[in-house]
């Protein structure tokens, strides 16, 4: 009977003492007291394999997390698989980071037809897919789905802001527009014309060109030719370059606009030649390592340092090296918020809950905001101007 | 022992269908997934191994017929409400007429030149489906999203396992037809073309008939295969059959097995499987990775996986006799 007794208050003494921390951990797969399991898809072969630096850069970061002991006591333990940004393949990785490797959330899948072949599988087995590397429109749709969240402004965004600006500084503009025939060019013009609303005849010339395409010059002249005033230029990189030499060397000239995709001063106004970009109007979000405005900025010393110590074999003229610090901060910003609550409700309920956050290579007045209904973390973007040299900011961040 | 023989192989076939069907069941669904896409894989390669292993035409386009039957039943599914099992006659269907009529003016070309025609082939076929005209059918850079499919009649499976048997069904089949097909008449002349064109076409063979037929044939079954993989991912884009997946599946019958039915098995295991040991071994440089595994391959087996074991188990069976 004694026996008894003790073995009930024993008992008792262990629930009681049990129940406040049973209350205040809360744990989904992928989450224990010591780590927790964030998986990546990223790719490191094939053709965009360019991108990889982003998944190495996100890995390097939550390192220097670990280092300087993890989040609130938990190391992140980064399982990054490649992709060689195929779809069939990217459902597989990703499967095998939910059921196999039993991963907390899915951060950064990178692309926008990977993204779309997992976004129905990750929805229906509710596990985060996070932050999402592209920047497609469709990602913060938080109704249909309430797994899925965007980072980066997308695209449409983008657009408007530049038809904002027209509409303000140059209402009786003349547009030409120059896109790439695809998703990623008919997402801004949409943006763009979206933007411009009711005055969407401004527009008195649009052009497109394949990818596949040897240049754009030809594009460039018979734009030029329709007497427009204004030109927005919705190009990859080395469409760009073409773009704004031929613009250049035809005389035309327009108030040009350059979309953010191609602002690299190395690697597209150099080689377009920097007297010939002198003028140029694009926007930015995330601080240009090779802008020499930055080389005393507080931030930038600090995303140095990491390179340096972190990622050594990165390339300090890679912005997506700035793109994965910057948004493995956030994650980082989101565990944490999700103090001992690591359940992925609660991740996404933080991932929803995001107010006023800075970080370091964000550029002054970009904050990540986000809500229940608002799944599209960054929204504004600093309109820049290029000087020759280098960019420089006009006005504050607008949002689209 | 012709009879031994005989017996043997059925055993063997036995055991591994007996595998086949408990595997699903031993492992995880996500593991279930891969073996599904390795079949669909599979099929694929048989198919392009009758061509290119049989009949000596060497093709580098194969993924456009993968991509055409993955295309053909998303957009049966998405846009007409088809069920995804009556898409795969249809993927076929389309795949050999298609494979038929580019098979007729690719007779005038040989080997490498074929190879070259075919090449263009594989790089076309993203930017077609991009195509403004063909957009409001294949979603564009977008694609097609697809459901996943029930088991049906309320059979305690679930979806990855009902799919994997599904899958093991049109395998079985399209393998025995494809063995009855090479192991007779009509195979022996595909032989005869690939080693000897000029003595097939004395014997009395229609050596252009033959030719364009192959080609229809071996596009059916890649068409089958493709429009399987289309329903296992449930989502077709163009970047889903880049260029890269038509070197996949000569990469594929070449590890496997040239001329070589079980031979397309393996090819399917490899290149469902390595690709990923390779990612586990370095992310700076899986490809290099997966270029040692391909060279380690060739070096030790010359003669594909099938053509290894089949070496292997004349050895293992001379011994004995000799005893």
């Amino acid at each position: 009977m004694r026996m008894l007794g003790t073995a009930v208050s024993l008992a008792l003494g262990v629930a009681l003492a049990a129940a406040p921390a049973a209350a205040q951990k809360k744990y989904s797969p992928g989450a224990t007291d010591t780590e927790i399991k964030v998986g990546n898809v990223n790719p490191y072969s094939g053709p965009a394999s360019a991108y990889g630096a982003i998944g190495k850069a996100i890995g390097a970061y939550f390192q220097k997390i670990n280092d300087e002991g993890g989040i609130n006591g938990r190391k992140i333990n980064y399982i990054t698989l490649d992709d060689g940004y195929s779809p069939p393949k990217a459902v597989e990785q990703t499967r095998r980071l939910v059921e196999q490797d039993n991963v907390l959330l899915v951060f950064q899948p990178l692309g926008t037809p990977s993204n779309t072949a997992i976004q129905k599988y990750m929805n229906a087995k509710k596990v985060p897919q996070l932050f999402v590397a592209t920047g497609a429109t469709k990602w913060g749709d938080p109704k249909t789905y309430p797994w899925t969240m965007g980072w980066q402004p997308n695209y449409q965004t983008e657009g408007k802001i530049y038809a904002r600006y027209i509409l303000e500084n140059k209402p009786n503009a003349r547009i030409a527009v120059l896109y790439q025939n695809d998703d990623y060019g008919k997402d801004y013009l949409k943006g763009f014309k979206d933007g411009l609303g009711a005055k969407a005849s401004l527009i008195v010339a649009e052009a497109s060109y394949e990818v596949t395409d040897p240049t754009v010059d030809s594009q460039i002249v018979t734009l030029k030719g329709s007497g427009a005033d204004t030109f927005f230029n919705i190009t990859t990189p080395k469409f760009a370059a073409q773009a704004i030499r031929k613009v250049y060397d035809i005389d035309w000239k327009p108030l040009h606009f350059l979309n953010n995709v191609s602002n690299s001063v190395g690697s597209v106004l150099t080689p377009a030649g920097l007297e010939k970009a002198a003028g140029l109007i694009s926007s930015y979000y995330l601080k240009d390592p090779t802008d020499p405005q930055w080389a005393k900025d507080p931030g930038y010393l600090e995303w140095l340092a990491w390179m340096k110590k972190y990622n050594p074999d990165g390339n300090l003229n890679d912005t997506f090296n700035v793109y994965g610090y910057t948004v493995a901060q956030t994650l980082v910003t989101v565990l944490k918020q999700c103090g001992d609550d690591l359940t992925r409700e609660n991740v996404m309920k933080q991932a929803a809950n995001l107010k006023a956050v800075t970080h370091p290579m964000l550029l002054p007045g970009i904050t990540i905001d986000t809500g229940p209904n608002d799944f599209y973390p960054i929204e504004q973007m600093q309109l820049v101007r290029f000087n020759g040299k280098t960019w420089e900011a006009f006005g504050k961040p607008i949002g689209g | 022992m012709d009879m031994t023989d005989r017996t043997w192989r059925r055993i063997g076939l036995a055991a591994l269908l007996a595998l086949a069907c408990l595997l699903p069941f031993l492992v995880s669904s996500y593991r279930t997934f891969q073996l599904t896409s390795a079949l669909s894989y599979a099929i694929a390669l048989l198919g392009l191994n009758i061509l290119t292993g049989y009949n000596g035409q060497i093709s580098l386009g194969h993924g456009a017929f993968y991509a055409i039957g993955a295309y053909v039943a998303a957009i049966l599914m998405d846009r007409f409400g088809v069920p995804y099992w009556a898409t795969l006659p249809a993927a076929g269907a389309v795949c050999l007429v298609i494979g038929f009529l580019f098979g007729l003016p690719a007779l005038r070309l040989e080997g490498l030149y074929l190879a070259l025609a075919t090449f263009a082939l594989a790089l076309a076929t993203p930017q077609i489906l991009k195509y403004k005209l063909l957009e409001d059918w294949t979603g564009g850079v977008q694609g097609i999203v697809i459901l996943k499919p029930d088991p049906p009649f309320g059979l305690p499976l679930d979806q990855d396992q009902w799919l994997y048997f599904f899958t093991l069904v049109v395998a079985i089949v399209m393998f025995w037809l494809g063995r009855n097909l090479l192991a007779g008449r009509i195979g022996r002349a595909l032989v005869a073309i690939r080693d000897h064109p000029i003595a097939a076409e004395t014997m009395g063979v229609d050596t252009a008939f033959y030719k364009a037929t192959t080609f229809g044939v071996s596009a059916l079954y890649t068409g089958v295969a493709g429009a399987l993989g289309a329903i296992v991912i449930q989502f077709v884009a163009p970047d889903s059959f880049t260029l890269f997946l038509s070197i996949t599946l000569l990469v594929g019958i070449v590890v496997g097995g040239l001329a070589s039915i079980s031979g397309a098995l393996w090819g399917a295991l490899f290149i469902q499987f390595v690709p990923n040991v390779a990612d586990h071994i370095s992310k700076a440089a899986p490809w290099a990775i997966y270029g040692l595994f391909l060279i380690a391959f060739m070096y030790l087996m010359p003669t594909g996986i099938a053509g290894f074991l089949r070496t292997l188990a004349a050895r293992l069976t001379r011994r004995p006799s000799r005893r």
